[in-house]
């Protein structure tokens, strides 16, 4: 907001500018002095409700929620003091009272907001020991769960959900002792509008909100001699889960991540990157197909399973133009128990896969019954997020930053950097475009690099030459944004030939389950998403092969097994269908 | 309270057309979604309550996500989500009546009528709530049901006193 007004403030004797319209928090943060707080989002609309960030103005009587109020001219501030500490510190006890004390047993213990305030403020004794609230934990989802005992009413979950998802599943029920953050109707998770995208688990600062654990089902699985336990991996895992050890965010760490599987007993680590591969493939003859046909237009990617949800409930008359392309997770596992399994001479009810996803939507879609084997079990048996596989390497007491590189097992694991960058937004987009391009001109595409659908903007918008034709192309990220571009593609208002949509803010990149953010970074900070984003076009422009239809195993996949791309059989493995939703949501 | 063309044979509770006129004639307006109140306060005086297909209903025509519609309706003590029954039988709780023994009163109640306070009886002709003091401590303990008011009640009078608004005794 540079074109705003500027006005002069001293903060902590420091005298700065600050935008006339920025809250004393951001003057704050501007100059590197950190307000304590725990309500505030830095992409949420302000709340004001947790009172922790309560700052002293001179001349005004009682001091201010920092978060909330905004700069003066000449206004003198202190953001701390033996009042403020004191402030702060009861504030936080009370939190405490009316939260369970199972720090030690808690899934956020050791990445809880709540925690971290806790001991900065020194809270070593409980004052006040009060009646606590007493809520049932919402276990409905296979994705996302809530204990809303943990709840200490931030609200970020329902801003998130609103604001930036435009899904507006949660809200606060009651008042005062009894609020409850709740789904409409204090539902559950599973009968509501909810799309599964695991964004409220991502900003919420204690454990109200949480995966799904299948962490115990996957060691069941590897501990048991009769099962041939296979696992994939995402293409946005490689460029996240370094962070869990310590690692800055987006260093690669492709190689450590094979050797650590392989080391916790998985039979074989595939990579989801050759069922990317494979998507594009598939998605980029069905595209062509429309495009000469001009039918079906504009053709909407089917690859994020918390978008699918979102198109069934919100968008339903849509459903048409989506692509009828499984997602890459679900194809390679569909690919696990017929190609692979037929292959290697296994039963492939003797076969267990794991998918390692950046996403909890992910773990609702490996339950969809499209999804399911005709022998009745799920093509994905078990679906673990980052987070999930970091406490589980961790449990298993791997060393991870001692680990020497190891490379996928074939031949599901060899793959094209157009997968690669499946993880961030835009790169869906630009993978089909360096395979469209060459099967509609026949020529090679030399400039690969689509930078135009690059970057963590929420909608980018390009005119794409390919030979004598232009694509008109559209990337939207958030699901917010998706609304957007939508509304304008039913209004006419535009047109496109292809939209990319990601549920998440930056793609999968930023997923529901990617590992909570490094200190001094956020859920959906900009800079995060570029430096995990950086990674996957890192190792894209080191692969030998760049485009999805020149991975070789693609091709003798086709040549031995599925037949022609769209063929019978692929249409068989491959595709799946869409059904509207019920509740509909409100746009 | 009218009860025709507000029910289908399915049960399923669908807004009356004088409401939904009143949605359609806010729509248009400037800050229409602010009178969803407006629009819990006619469901209930209709109703009796606030029926969950009505409120998804509202939801629908005002295009109000439905977890904000029921986050308001459950803000308010006003607004209530369970069906009324006939009757309404007000047990005072008051301390007068408490030490006169209301407490076994409303006991007996729950029993009798196999319902919980706040709730409507299966057959759906007693609804039994509990009333702090109604000022009339000196006829404690005090049973009210609709508007009258019952004296000195014993919880063996109770079978008798609910026989005179339909209530069969004895379990079928």
């Amino acid at each position: 907001m540079t074109t705003d007004k500027e006005i002069s403030l001293t903060i902590d004797g420091v005298v700065t500018k600050a935008p006339a319209t920025a809250t004393i928090m951001e003057a704050a943060d501007a100059i590197n002095i950190s307000i304590p707080r725990l309500c505030y989002h830095p992409h949420l609309s302000i709340a004001g409700a947790c009172r922790v960030c309560l700052v002293e103005v001179e001349g005004m009587r009682n001091p201010v929620a920092s978060c909330a109020y905004p700069v003066a001219e000449g206004m003198k501030v202190r953001t701390s003091s033996t009042l403020l500490r004191r402030l702060r510190r009861d504030v936080v006890e009370l939190i405490l009272d009316n939260h369970p004390q199972d720090c030690q047993t808690c899934d956020r213990n050791g990445n809880c907001e709540l925690q971290k305030l806790a001991y900065e403020l020194g809270i070593r004794e409980r004052y006040f020991e009060g009646e606590r609230k007493k809520v049932e934990k919402d276990l409905s989802s296979p994705a996302v769960i809530r204990d809303p005992e943990k709840c200490i009413l931030c609200g970020r979950c329902v801003r998130v959900c609103d604001e930036v998802q435009g899904v507006c599943n949660l809200s606060q029920h009651r008042r005062g002792f009894h609020i409850n953050v709740a789904p409409a109707h204090e539902g559950n998770m599973m009968e509501s509008v909810c799309v599964q995208c695991g964004q409220c688990a991502n900003v919420c600062p204690t454990a109200a909100i949480l995966e799904s654990n299948d962490t115990d089902d996957v060691f069941k699985a590897l501990e048991d001699p009769t099962k041939h336990v296979v696992v994939q991996t995402a293409p946005s895992i490689r460029a996240a889960i370094g962070e869990g050890f310590g690692y800055e965010p987006g260093t690669p760490a492709t190689g450590k991540m094979v050797s650590a599987l392989r080391l916790m007993g998985f039979d074989k680590v595939f990579d989801t990157n050759f069922g990317a591969d494979l998507t594009i493939v598939e998605e980029a003859h069905e595209f062509l197909r429309r495009f000469e046909k001009n039918e079906k237009l504009p053709l909407i990617t089917s690859c994020s399973p918390g978008w699918v949800k979102f198109m069934e409930h919100f968008y339903p008359e849509l459903i048409p133009l989506a692509s009828t392309c499984r997602s890459p997770m679900t194809m390679l596992s569909v690919l696990i128990k017929t190609y692979y399994a037929e292959k290697a001479g296994i039963d492939p009810k003797n076969v267990y896969v794991v998918g390692i996803m950046p996403c909890t939507a992910k773990k609702f879609e490996a339950r969809r019954p499209e999804h399911f084997t005709p022998w009745g079990v799920p093509y994905t048996d078990a679906v673990l997020t980052t987070r999930e596989i970091i406490w589980m390497m961790k449990s298993f007491g791997l060393e991870f930053r001692h680990l020497g590189d190891a490379v996928f097992d074939n031949p599901l694991g060899l793959s094209t950097g157009a997968a690669d960058i499946f993880g961030t937004t835009g790169g869906v987009m630009e993978a089909a475009l360096r395979t469209a391009y060459e099967k509609l001109t026949g020529q090679p595409c030399e400039q690969m690099d689509f930078t135009e659908v690059r970057g963590v903007e929420g909608v980018k918008e390009s005119k794409v030459k390919i030979g004598d034709k232009t694509l008109s192309v559209v990337v939207a990220n958030g699901l917010e944004n998706a609304k957007t571009v939508l509304d304008k593609v039913k209004s006419g208002e535009k047109k496109y030939h292809m939209i990319e949509i990601m549920a998440c803010t930056g793609g999968c990149i930023g997923g529901g389950g990617q590992p909570y953010p490094p200190p001094g970074m956020h859920i959906m900070d900009s800079k995060l998403l570029r430096m995990r984003a950086k990674a996957l076009y890192t190792i894209d422009h080191q692969k030998q092969f760049r485009k999805s239809h020149e991975n070789p195993y693609i091709l003798k996949l086709y040549e031995r097994f599925l037949g022609e791309p769209n063929g019978h059989k692929a249409h068989e493995l491959l595709h799946t269908h869409y059904e509207p939703k019920l509740p509909r949501g409100v746009r | 309270m009218s009860s025709a063309a507000t029910s289908t044979t399915e049960g399923v509770k669908r807004l009356p057309e004088s409401i939904v006129r009143y949605i359609e004639e806010t729509q248009g307006r400037e800050h229409s979604d602010s009178y969803l109140i407006a629009v819990l306060q006619m469901i209930q005086k209709h109703f009796g309550f606030l029926p969950k297909d009505c409120l998804n209903e509202v939801s629908e025509r005002m295009q109000i996500p439905s977890a904000q519609v029921t986050g308001v309706a459950t803000f308010y003590h006003f607004f209530t989500f369970v069906p009324k029954g006939k009757h309404t039988l007000s047990v005072c709780l008051g301390t007068a009546c408490y030490v006169k023994g209301a407490g076994f009163l409303f006991e007996r109640l729950q029993e009798l009528l196999d319902v919980k306070p706040g709730h409507c009886s299966k057959d759906g002709l007693f609804t039994l709530e509990s009333a702090r003091c109604v000022g009339a401590c000196a006829l404690a303990p005090v049973l009210i049901v609709d508007e009258k008011v019952y004296a000195n009640v014993k919880p063996d009078e109770l079978p008798k006193i609910l026989a005179k608004y339909g209530f069969k005794s004895g379990k079928e």
